[in-house]
């Protein structure tokens, strides 16, 4: 079959958009250049009435919401999940990972939790600190203006606290606490556990004109029609086609691989066209990764060559290797204190908290190295499957009889209704060279592409940091005049560690350092082996501190995107 | 409220005073808006392979007719009308279980297995399908598995029982997702608003304020659509 060739020739072909290679997409048009943008699952946007799934009521699903065909609900803005019918991964046996892929125009920011947080000066410089790992080539100051800018061009809020470690910025402001969060405030500061605003992309004020205000569904999770929050589609690639370059869009389109010339520099991509299953080559001076930090890894290794005969930009034999999740553990309480809830007013508030508990613990005094962030969830939400189930159970701790039917039980549902709080932990995992991703020799996809293969596994730094939350849990829940449900997890259960991959914030897999022997990239995210190939989602992260990754990609893809056009004005690349 | 009516105060009436001091059109956001409404009548936002799905679904039956019958007759005992509350089967809580039943295959076999074991009981004791029995007939069949001691584990508590708390679980969330149901339970969200806090009525109710520094920190609504603007160090200014 004869590959089919554009003939055209881009500034920049960008792969995936994501918050990352949409970013990318933003910076570079606006610079004037003609970029591609290749996507690998269909175009998206939230306002459109047939993908819209913001605002609908549970009786429109017919199966309320269930988990059945999305992992997070059918209400969920996420096209994909753990497992795709066609696409599989593999692990190596005695290893876990799971690998939450969601093709569509804007990736998984179109569903994610809008947790924005910058990363702090000793999170690019904490093998200073404890020893483990390795330290960014950057720090904080290189960064510091890109976050400004990005807090100013999407929009987050928060307050300026002048904590060390998780630093201000320019924020819109915060929504007031709900009844569960204030239960959280006061249980939390009995535990000796400081409680901030929370920082979320929502648009609690106006930015532009653009994009509109938060109206307090509480359904980010489905992304917002009036765009009030951060996903990249509607925040960077729409705007993107508004500018002053050309942005062409390829969706439904998996590229295969990165091809090179003869002197080993990126002459474009290769890619799949999932509607006639026919595969395309598309030319560019520049090739900016975005995919995701294991899917980039995977088109850098499936980029075999002559010049490149372990992958593109793998002679270091990197690529892959310091592949590492976020740390995850959650317990949840019954609140009598919170029971016979006045229904009177509505209090969906922004998807997600209003409150949270940045890393506050001394690790020198812990027996783990790296710290973790408390969020937590409650309230009167809009019921979906699962309202209702057990919720007789709670009758136990009243000394009353538990089960029955008819008035008795209609009463005890709205009784409990609301008096339940969830908190959860999100904390650092050590990056280490033997947790990684590779392709797997005997496995393709339903394009033919060769699949990766994972070897990951979490150590006791992560197991104990786990117990660590799950003790914190279970005390600041008791100090909310909770009762805890549920058993608290053993060392049989890993202390309740999520498996790796659970938390969807996989970094590392292209990690950047000054070093070509022991990182991928540089300091800008360009591939030490090829100089017109750049990573701009997580895989250059070399750690990923106790916050979630997005915030920092966004800042990092901007960063990475100047230095493109800079290098491409001056014709160095 | 209605939500398209809720739109209106938001956009019109919270808004529009700081939106014609500042010069903004208000028409852009209640267009937008409403435009956002006017489609959530229709989809719910499903792609081709999930559509096909669901109308594949929606064809099967799983149910014969005497098993529908115990069902829909078992949801009305769990959840009956009554003066101010309507039946199960008034939102059609039995097609839902039905529907999960195909969407969520393992609850198939415990669920027939469970409405047999109703309409043995009853044809044993009353020579009656369940359905057909009196309410006090069918209550003394359910009573003895509508309640269980929640420190004997799942695994030991007995078929009947988990079949009944299955059933409960399920009729609780197909009545309590469906119009009527969020309309009893008195559930106030979904619609678009401008949240300023808990009212102080249930903070009272429930023992906590807020402290006066927090509140500082946080959104003036009344400001909410003049175009945020700092000063060098990030502090707002509009």
């Amino acid at each position: 079959m004869q590959i089919i060739e554009d003939p055209k020739v881009y500034d920049a072909i960008i792969v995936g958009s994501g918050a990352g290679g949409g970013m990318a997409t933003k910076v570079l048009a606006d610079a004037g250049l003609n970029v591609a943008v290749v996507e690998a699952g269909p175009f998206y946007d939230p306002a459109a009435p047939k993908q819209q799934t913001q605002m609908k009521w549970p009786w429109e699903s017919p199966r309320r919401g269930a988990s059945t065909t999305r992992p997070f609900g059918d209400f969920d803005a996420a096209y994909g999940g753990w497992e795709i019918e066609g696409e599989p991964y593999t692990r190596v046996e005695g290893t876990e990972f799971d690998w939450f892929r969601s093709h569509m125009l804007g990736g998984r920011t179109n569903h994610w939790g809008r947790i924005s947080l910058r990363f702090g000066p000793l999170d690019f410089k904490h093998k200073d600190v404890d020893g483990y790992g390795d330290n960014w080539p950057i720090g904080y100051e290189d960064i510091k203006p890109y976050y400004d800018q990005v807090d100013k061009l999407i929009g987050v809020f928060g307050t300026n606290e002048g904590l060390p470690n998780d630093p201000d910025g320019f924020f819109l402001p915060p929504p007031k606490p709900r009844l569960h969060e204030l239960f959280f405030i006061r249980g939390a500061r009995k535990s000796g556990i400081p409680v901030y605003p929370a920082r979320m992309s929502m648009l609690t004020k106006r930015i532009n004109q653009e994009r509109g205000v938060c109206f307090y569904c509480g359904q980010c999770s489905r992304a917002c029609s009036v765009y009030a929050d951060f996903s990249a589609g509607t925040c960077l690639i729409f705007p993107a086609q508004k500018s002053r370059g050309q942005v062409d869009l390829f969706v439904n389109c998996v590229v295969r691989e990165v091809t090179t010339d003869d002197n080993g520099k990126a002459t474009g991509v290769s890619y799949i066209n999932k509607e006639d299953r026919k595969e395309y080559k598309l030319k560019g001076k520049v090739v900016v990764l975005g995919a995701s930090a294991c899917s980039s890894a995977r088109i850098l290794l499936n980029s075999k060559s002559p010049q490149h005969p372990n992958g593109l930009g793998n002679s270091s034999d990197l690529v892959g290797k310091y592949l590492h999740d976020s740390t995850g553990a959650d317990r949840m309480a019954f609140v009598p204190d919170l029971m016979n809830r006045k229904v009177s007013y509505n209090e969906d508030g922004v998807g997600g908290m209003h409150v949270y508990s940045p890393w506050w613990g001394d690790n020198s005094k812990l027996d783990f190295p790296r710290g973790y962030h408390i969020e937590q969830w409650g309230g009167m939400g809009m019921p979906s499957y699962g309202f209702g189930f057990n919720v007789v159970d709670f009758n136990k701790f009243f000394g009353t009889k538990v089960g029955g039917y008819g008035d008795v039980l209609r009463s005890d549902v709205k009784k409990y209704y609301g008096a339940l709080v969830g908190v959860s932990g999100r904390g650092e995992s050590i990056a280490r060279k033997d947790n990684y991703c590779e392709i797997d020799p005997n496995t393709v996809d339903q394009w033919g592409i060769p699949v990766l293969r994972f070897h990951y596994k979490w150590s006791d730094l992560e197991r104990n940091q786990a117990r660590h939350m799950h003790n914190t849990f279970e005390e600041i829940l008791t100090n909310m005049g909770g009762e805890l449900l549920g058993e608290k997890p053993g060392a049989d259960r890993d202390y309740g560690l999520h498996a790796p991959g659970r938390i969807i914030h996989e970094v590392g897999t292209t990690r950047m350092g000054d070093d070509p022997k022991t990182s991928v990239t540089n300091r800008f995210q360009q591939l030490h082996d090829a100089d017109n190939v750049f990573v701009v989602d997580a895989g250059p992260f070399v750690s990923q501190a106790d916050k979630n990754c997005t915030w920092t990609i966004l800042a990092l893809s901007w960063r990475a995107s100047d230095y493109i056009v800079n290098q491409l004005k001056q014709q160095n690349i | 409220m209605d939500r398209r009516e809720s739109l209106r105060n938001i956009v019109l009436g919270s808004l529009a005073g700081s939106l014609a001091l500042h010069g903004c059109k208000p028409e852009a956001d209640t267009d937008l808006i409403e435009e956002v409404d006017r489609g959530s009548q229709e989809y719910y936002g499903r792609t081709k392979e999930e559509l096909e799905r669901d109308a594949e679904l929606m064809e099967d039956e799983v149910f014969l007719a005497h098993e529908r019958a115990t069902l829909v007759t078992l949801c009305d005992l769990i959840l009956p009308a009554g003066d101010t509350y309507k039946a199960a089967s008034e939102a059609d809580v039995a097609g839902f279980i039905e529907f999960m039943a195909k969407d969520i295959p393992e609850l198939e076999t415990p669920l027939r297995g469970g409405l047999a074991y109703l309409n043995h009981e009853s044809n044993t004791n009353f020579n009656l399908d369940f359905a057909k029995a009196s309410e006090e007939q069918q209550k003394q069949i359910i009573d003895p598995i509508a309640w269980y001691d929640p420190e004997v584990p799942e695994s030991e508590r007995g078929m009947a029982v988990n079949f009944f708390s299955l059933a409960r679980n399920l009729t609780l969330t197909g009545f309590y997702t469906s119009k009527i149901g969020i309309e009893e339970l008195g559930y106030k969200g979904n619609m678009p608003n401008v949240w300023d806090g808990v009212p102080d009525d249930v903070l009272e109710q429930h023992g906590v304020a807020y402290e006066p520094e927090w509140l500082a920190k946080c959104v003036d609504q009344s400001k909410r659509n003049i175009q945020a603007e700092w000063d060098e160090n990030g502090n707002l200014i509009t």
